[in-house]
């Protein structure tokens, strides 16, 4: 199984959403990741999915897709011409004696500090899902107190953009 | 794909007459009007903004119940004459009268019901119809906005319900909506890979005043379907079918949807190739044509699934390579290149992969694969080996049946003789089961849409409703349900729609006192343990399906012996005042062959009980090299 990420570009109208889930149960595919979120365009949301199927598999994933009739697009983005971001907010205890290790292991990572209190710190992170990984193998020693993770989002690198051409 | 409505509606135009092209019958020159019906906005309810607008989209009939929630659009629809509905007696009958209405025209059936119960019952139909690619569009009412998600009386979520089951929905929230949405729900179900639609409205939404104009314009930014075929992969097809020595035209229902009978016949008189019908396209090439082979798949004939097993190229025009055509699919068709034609893309390649696969309109598509192959300096493929070979079959596994040794009637005799007597201009419809197979053996189809049945989901109680949507749109025509016993308790009901509405048609009961499909599965599978198979109706005579038939208005006949079938079926066809229900007491014993048990290869087809004309014979490839 190889990981895929799919950007679909649907139109911005209630229950889109259900009916791409529903799709992906009904066919039997699991889907890894999703985030929806509005595009340049009102009138089209995008999504971005990570599926982990064979190749095979995936074209059918692809082709069930498009016969949604409110799906306008699909691209399928290479990891290494494109770029792809979760987001991490990770509560960590921390209390003034661990306090200054934890800030350290968050400048390592370029991440940040969106809250404090006396006993724990609210670390805010971008990036890959290996980069966020490696950073919470960092801060788990201090104790996770707790962590929302986002959906992967993803663009293709270079001028050029999936939704020039497809919103009529 | 905002194109203008009249572009949108072709296949459900009333001027289309019965499904033939357009082009056959000259339109008249355009005159000026002086005060033209669309344009001009009008102020009207909700309501009357949907009758008006499936008046201009080109519904003649609607299949239907009113409830609290429809209601209003009720009103309205007394006053069109245009649009005629017909008031059926349970929402499943509207259904399947919409899909008998939509395979015997070639236009778009619509049925109409009440918010929740009335909704619901059309759950089974819809999905029916989705299976079988049949344009349908649903009109249900809903619960008003602002009672909805609340549990209000008669609410349920049909749009989540039939999220899978149809080719797509909509709740529409704003009167202003309506014309576009059923503007956008017809173009839908008829353009592309057809299927049902449903348009969801709530009370107050037909309530409302608005305004209404049509043409509307439609916003279907995501719904592109491709008709017209790419050209290189024609010509690689064209390639292929010159070189091919074993090549059979694995022909499915798209050919019927497409309208593409004639060019399918002028595709297999050029090239001389075998041709199989599958069970949606029985009628698409005509049974008596000599390059047929019959129909393939689990009880198709041996030649038809011999044919597709040792074929070297399978031409599949809109066929879908279903489990019950190509049984265990490792096994399918082993040697066989596979050229895969569909309008639908997401079928190709599916469940076989497809070597030369081509995206577009059957219509098209053969249209220029005849012209591609005219122009192939390699010509047509040398098949005169594999005819042999096609021929043997053909004549040493012919279709047939015994008699039953208890002197009961035969079951097959009974259906072979109406096919005979009753001829290939009726239209004929099936339940699901044993009846439903032998009409699709013994019954000589040579045109399309003359056979209509459930396929793909296997409806029981679809022949009944079904043949009655079929007799509305083509009044013309003799309508035939061959039934089961157990198929016609399930929907009998409509006879009573036909007898007051004015739809006489003829069912043949094939009573043989079971659900027989599931008893011969109990025969062959469970060591003859006949758990919950026998409906009562040869011991107890429950229900006495004359009696029954007399009570909803029809005539009701018997037959139970050899000699009066055809002076019955006679009678059957001087009576057309009313419907006819004939109860053919048939014996129980008899059985579908041949038959490839569920989840094994076509390899192990078993022409009768115990006979395998494949099984252990891999020598017929190489006889044929040999041969050449």
């Amino acid at each position: 199984m190889t990981t895929h990420t799919l950007s679909v570009l649907v139109e911005n109208k209630p229950g889109v959403l259900a009916r791409v889930a529903g799709l992906f149960s009904r066919r039997g595919f699991n889907i890894e990741s999703l985030a929806v979120g509005p595009t340049e365009n009102p009138e089209v949301s995008r999504m971005t999915i990570v599926v982990a199927v064979e190749d095979l598999p995936l074209e059918q994933v692809t082709k069930q897709l498009n016969k949604l009739v409110n799906v306008i697009k699909i691209v399928e983005l290479d990891p290494a011409v494109s770029v792809q971001r979760e987001l991490l907010l990770v509560k960590v205890r921390a209390d003034a004696t661990v306090r200054s290790q934890v800030l350290e292991t968050v400048q390592l990572f370029r991440a940040k500090v969106v809250d404090v209190s006396p006993e724990a710190v609210t670390i805010e992170a971008t990036g890959t899902a290996d980069k966020l990984e490696a950073l919470l193998r960092m801060v788990e020693p201090y104790g996770v107190r707790e962590m929302v993770q986002s959906g992967m989002v993803a663009i293709g690198r270079g001028p050029r953009s999936i939704t020039a051409t497809s919103a009529r | 794909m905002t194109g203008p409505m009249t572009s949108a509606t072709s296949r459900s135009a009333p001027e289309d007459g019965a499904g033939k092209p357009a082009s056959a019958t000259p339109s008249p020159p355009p005159r000026p009007k002086p005060a033209p019906p669309t344009g001009a906005p009008v102020r009207v309810t909700g309501a009357q903004s949907l009758v008006r607008s499936l008046e201009a989209v080109g519904a003649e009939v609607v299949f239907g119940i009113p409830g609290g929630t429809i209601l209003p659009a009720y009103d309205p629809l007394l006053d069109s004459t245009k649009v005629r509905h017909v008031l059926v007696r349970h929402e499943q009958g509207a259904g399947h009268a919409a899909t008998g209405y939509a395979q015997a025209t070639g236009k778009v059936g619509v049925c109409m019901a009440t918010s929740g119960p009335g909704a619901t019952n059309l759950v089974t139909p819809l999905a029916d119809a989705n299976m079988d690619s049949v344009p349908l569009v649903a009109i249900t009412g809903q619960q008003s906005r602002a009672l909805i998600g609340t549990d209000a009386f008669q609410e349920a979520d049909i749009c989540g319900i039939t999220l899978p089951i149809t080719k797509h929905n909509f709740l529409v929230t704003d009167p202003v909506d309506i014309p576009r949405t059923i503007a956008e729900a017809f173009h839908i179900a008829s353009t592309g890979r057809p299927g049902p639609v449903l348009v969801d409205i709530p009370k107050d939404v037909l309530q409302e005043h608005t305004s209404f104009t049509w043409p509307p314009d439609m916003r279907l930014p995501g719904y592109r379907p491709t008709t017209r075929p790419h050209g290189k992969q024609v010509r690689e097809a064209a390639r292929l079918i010159a070189k091919a020595r074993r090549p059979v035209l694995y022909v499915g229902g798209g050919v019927i949807k497409a309208q593409a009978s004639a060019e399918l016949l002028e595709l297999a008189e050029l090239t001389g190739i075998p041709v199989v019908t599958t069970l949606m396209a029985r009628g698409a090439f005509p049974d008596s044509h000599p390059s047929h082979l019959g129909m393939p798949g689990m009880h198709g004939s041996v030649a038809a699934v011999a044919a597709m097993q040792r074929s070297d190229l399978l031409i599949a025009l809109g066929a879908r390579f279903d489990d019950r055509v190509t049984g265990q699919l490792a096994s399918f068709a082993p040697d066989a290149k596979i050229v895969h034609a569909d309008i639908d893309p997401a079928e190709i390649s599916k469940n076989r992969r497809a070597d030369v696969p081509i995206v577009g309109d059957c219509k098209e598509i053969i249209t220029e694969l005849v012209a591609a192959i005219r122009a192939d300096s390699a010509g047509k493929p040398d098949l005169i080996a594999w005819w042999k070979q096609a021929n043997s079959w053909r004549e040493n596994y012919q279709l047939g049946y015994e008699w039953p040794g208890d002197g009961t009637l035969s079951p097959q005799y009974v259906i072979e003789r109406i096919g005979s007597l009753v001829g290939p201009d009726a239209i004929y419809t099936a339940g699901v089961g044993q009846h439903q197979m032998w009409a699709a053996q013994f019954i000589k189809y040579e045109r399309p849409a003359s056979w209509i049945n459930s396929g793909g989901l296997g409806t029981m109680g679809f022949a009944v409703p079904a043949a009655m949507g079929a007799k509305f749109g083509v009044p013309d025509k003799q309508v035939w349900a061959i039934d089961g016993d157990g198929c016609f308790q399930m929907t009998n009901q409509e006879l009573a729609t036909c007898a007051i509405e004015g739809a006489p048609i003829k069912v043949a009961v094939i009573n043989n006192g079971n659900l027989g499909m599931v008893r011969q599965w109990q025969n062959l599978f469970y060591a003859e343990r006949y758990s919950q198979t026998d409906l009562g109706t040869h011991k107890h005579r429950i229900p006495d399906f004359t009696l029954l038939a007399e009570a909803l208005g029809c005539a009701g006949l018997r037959c139970e012996s050899k000699d009066s079938v055809d002076e019955v079926i006679k009678r059957a066809m001087e009576i057309n005042d009313r419907p006819v229900v004939i109860d053919f007491v048939v014996g129980k014993d008899a059985q579908v062959w041949p038959m490839v048990a569920a989840g094994t290869g076509n390899d192990e087809i078993m022409a009768a009980r115990g006979i395998r004309p494949l099984f252990e014979d891999d020598s017929i490839g190489e006889e044929l090299e040999v041969q050449q």
